[in-house]
């Protein structure tokens, strides 16, 4: 049984004050700790058609987790970052504000999709890429993330989509 | 049919992105196949594994992110980020470097690499070598060995394996 808390380490006041950042770089060190993760996010996204992550964390579980799955793995980017013609939403972080976009076309619709991302703060990434995958016409079957900030609620800004969690804090 | 071949097939061209006369490789058509995608980094950790295994492989963000951990989970080896600055909690290594499109500039936990240890820099493809260069510098603060670069794509046409000078560079595709 792997305590994952313990590979995590908290840093008080980063990026800034009153802000502590989980650091994920212990996890990602330790391969045992992070084939678990991969394989315990795989379980619970088993029901994908595809699975969904985000520019940067989020490719660092999506696509283990897809080729776990023998699933395809689709990016959400920063803007500037996918050629071709995209799909773009703008949204609130935790710390600031950011768009994302999808290319279009590589999601079909009533594909079943679920997410992967590193982390649950405020929920607007998490808001920004349900509105990207709904506006392909295919459905949001799950969320799924390494850690979530359960205080700060994140669930409630995406409708409360079927969100499961690793870690909670 | 090879991999080489595979991944070619699938990548698209995209002229004039991010700019005027640059013709952009677009690679994410590889993760819809995640066959392709498995094969690619059995490929690339075969490859490696001729030189040496490493003891980490260090995976330049963003792209180097879609490979880097399902490598280093094949090879059970730890994965490191390198990640653009101010990005990384606590303390951190940096380096401002050239791209093929503009300028940047990247951090590295300075605990992240134990001095003396072999790594491997991944990314997805070697264009003006810009990226990978400053890689290899923030692995030498952290007194690491870079045994090589891998990446999927090189553009040999930009001459970026020049700048990496004795360091081999591994790769799968060559324009």
């Amino acid at each position: 049984m792997i305590n994952l808390k313990d590979y995590i380490k908290d840093v008080p006041d980063y990026p800034k004050k009153g802000i502590l950042f989980r650091d994920i770089s212990p996890l990602l060190g330790d391969g045992k700790a992070l084939k678990y993760v991969v394989q315990k996010l795989a379980e619970k996204a088993k029901d994908a058609d595809i699975i969904v992550g985000p520019d940067a964390r989020g490719f660092l579980f999506g696509t283990p987790v897809a080729v776990e799955l023998e699933k395809p793995f689709i990016m959400v980017r920063k803007p500037g970052k996918l050629p071709g013609e995209l799909v773009s939403f703008k949204y609130d972080l935790e710390y600031g504000s950011n768009e994302l976009q999808i290319q279009k076309g590589v999601i079909k619709p009533g594909q079943k999709i679920v997410i992967v991302d590193d982390l649950l703060a405020t929920g607007g990434t998490t808001r920004a890429i349900v509105d990207l995958i709904e506006n392909q016409g295919a459905e949001v079957i799950k969320v799924l993330f390494l850690i979530e900030l359960e205080d700060l609620k994140g669930r409630e800004k995406y409708h409360n989509i079927n969100t499961e969690s690793l870690i909670k804090y | 049919m090879d991999i080489a071949t595979r991944l070619a097939g699938v990548v698209k061209d995209c002229p004039d992105f991010p700019k005027k006369g640059i013709i952009f490789k677009d690679i994410m058509p590889i993760f819809q196949d995640p066959d392709l995608v498995k094969d690619t980094c059995l490929s690339l950790n075969e490859k490696i594994l001729e030189i040496g295994k490493p003891d980490a492989i260090v995976g330049i963000e963003a792209r180097g992110f879609l490979i880097g951990p399902i490598m280093a989970q094949l090879l059970k080896i730890p994965f490191v980020a390198i990640r653009k600055k101010g990005k990384l909690p606590r303390e951190c290594h940096s380096v401002k470097y050239e791209k093929e499109y503009g300028f940047d500039e990247f951090d590295i936990q300075t605990d992240a690499l134990a001095q003396g240890s072999k790594v491997v820099i991944v990314d997805d493809l070697l264009a003006t070598g810009g990226t990978l260069e400053a890689a290899k510098k923030l692995c030498d603060k952290c007194e690491a060995n870079v045994m090589s670069h891998c990446v999927m794509f090189e553009l040999e046409f930009l001459g970026g394996r020049a700048r990496l000078a004795d360091t081999p560079v591994i790769t799968l595709v060559k324009y």
